[in-house]
């Protein structure tokens, strides 16, 4: 145990890995998603949203419609040249922490989109953590890409958003 | 073989001069006109009391790139009085790409025109409002031409393929930009007056 010099008598790294611990444990189960749906997939997002595959049962059913509101970001459907710009802003008025998730091909790769207008993946212009592949994928697919989110916060990982300027940097200087 | 169409048949008589060709096949009736006589002919077919179409369903273009004239500019209509549809076509040159507009005839035709010239670059003259209307500001050159480069981008965010925005992004556009609508693009002429 550390030594604990500090007069509050609250300075001792124990206690803040705890609360640590405590913050992650509320946060896996209180993820409010935010739906940039652009095509298909936001069809199966509401399939997950319903009743019939409630992720309510997680505690991640309160949809926010507001960057402001939603500490995860699912991009669900193609995302072309010209909304791109819109994401992007969303995306950055997001409050920290906060998590993306690339459900489908499009918003994966561009999907079978390889053309003037299409993005090639969001990964291109926003860090993602969590890719949901299918085309679209089914539900179960994406709440096994939401237990991946839920997995990560648990354990503390990195996200994808702490090296993105070093895959940025290393990109650039190319 | 269906029976001679009797809208062709009318149509030749009325318009033998400027019908280049018509073609009837499986119901599908499909009258070829020269580009000069494009807008007396539409009026015809609108106001004439044998045809009657009185529904714009359709505008749009083809790019055949080897042929001559390059491109066809395709009009669909369809009488509701007498339920019965007719394809119209016009040629137009890669050297003049340029129609008449149909929308004092047809109002629905402005979003057409306008994707006809966003995506094939034919000018539509008179047009009281001839912006892009897919594609976005910034943008260069009309992707459904055939000749257009298939691998050619222009980005609006900065991206891990394109990292530097002042060499590669065209222009940065901001989320507002696209609410708010963008400027006039070349070709454009300004809407009448009222």
């Amino acid at each position: 145990m550390a030594k604990n010099d500090s007069s509050d008598g609250l300075g001792s790294p124990i206690l803040l890995t705890r609360f640590e611990k405590v913050l992650s444990w509320a946060r896996k189960y209180s993820l409010w998603p935010l739906p940039f749906g652009t095509a298909c997939c936001a069809i199966e997002f509401m399939a997950v949203v319903g009743t019939h595959y409630d992720i309510s049962r997680y505690g991640w059913e309160v949809v926010r419609f507001s960057p402001r509101q939603a500490d995860l970001l699912i991009v669900a459907g193609t995302v072309n040249y010209k909304i791109a710009p819109a994401l992007k802003t969303i995306y950055e008025q997001m409050l920290e922490p906060k998590w993306v998730i690339a459900m489908g091909a499009c918003a994966t790769c561009g999907g079978f989109y390889n053309n003037y207008s299409v993005v090639q993946g969001v990964d291109r212009f926003i860090p993602v953590d969590v890719y949901v592949p299918g085309c679209p994928p089914k539900p179960e697919s994406l709440i096994d890409g939401m237990m991946m989110i839920k997995e990560m916060i648990e354990k503390g990982e990195p996200r994808a958003r702490e090296s993105w300027e070093e895959k940025w940097k290393e990109r650039y200087e190319k | 073989m269906s029976p001679a169409s009797s809208v062709l048949e009318h149509i030749r008589e009325r318009f033998s001069d400027h019908v280049l060709e018509t073609l009837s096949f499986r119901g599908d009736d499909t009258v070829v006109v020269k580009r000069d006589a494009l807008l007396s002919f539409m009026r015809f077919l609108r106001d004439d009391p044998e045809m009657s179409f009185d529904f714009l369903m359709d505008v749009t273009a083809v790019d055949w790139l080897e042929r001559e004239p390059r491109y066809e500019v395709v009009y669909h209509l369809y009488s509701s009085g007498k339920n019965r549809r007719l394809r119209v076509k016009t040629r137009v040159p890669d050297d003049d790409p340029e129609v008449e507009t149909v929308t004092g005839i047809w109002k629905g035709a402005n979003w057409f025109e306008r994707e006809v010239w966003d995506m094939y670059g034919i000018r539509v003259k008179g047009h009281p409002d001839l912006r892009r209307i897919l594609m976005y500001d910034g943008f260069e050159g009309h992707p459904l031409r055939k000749d257009y480069q298939k691998d050619l981008r222009h980005p609006t965010v900065p991206s891990l393929d394109f990292p530097d925005p002042e060499k590669d992004v065209r222009r940065v556009i901001k989320a507002t930009d696209l609410m708010r609508g963008s400027g006039r693009e070349e070709g454009a002429q300004e809407p009448e007056k009222d």
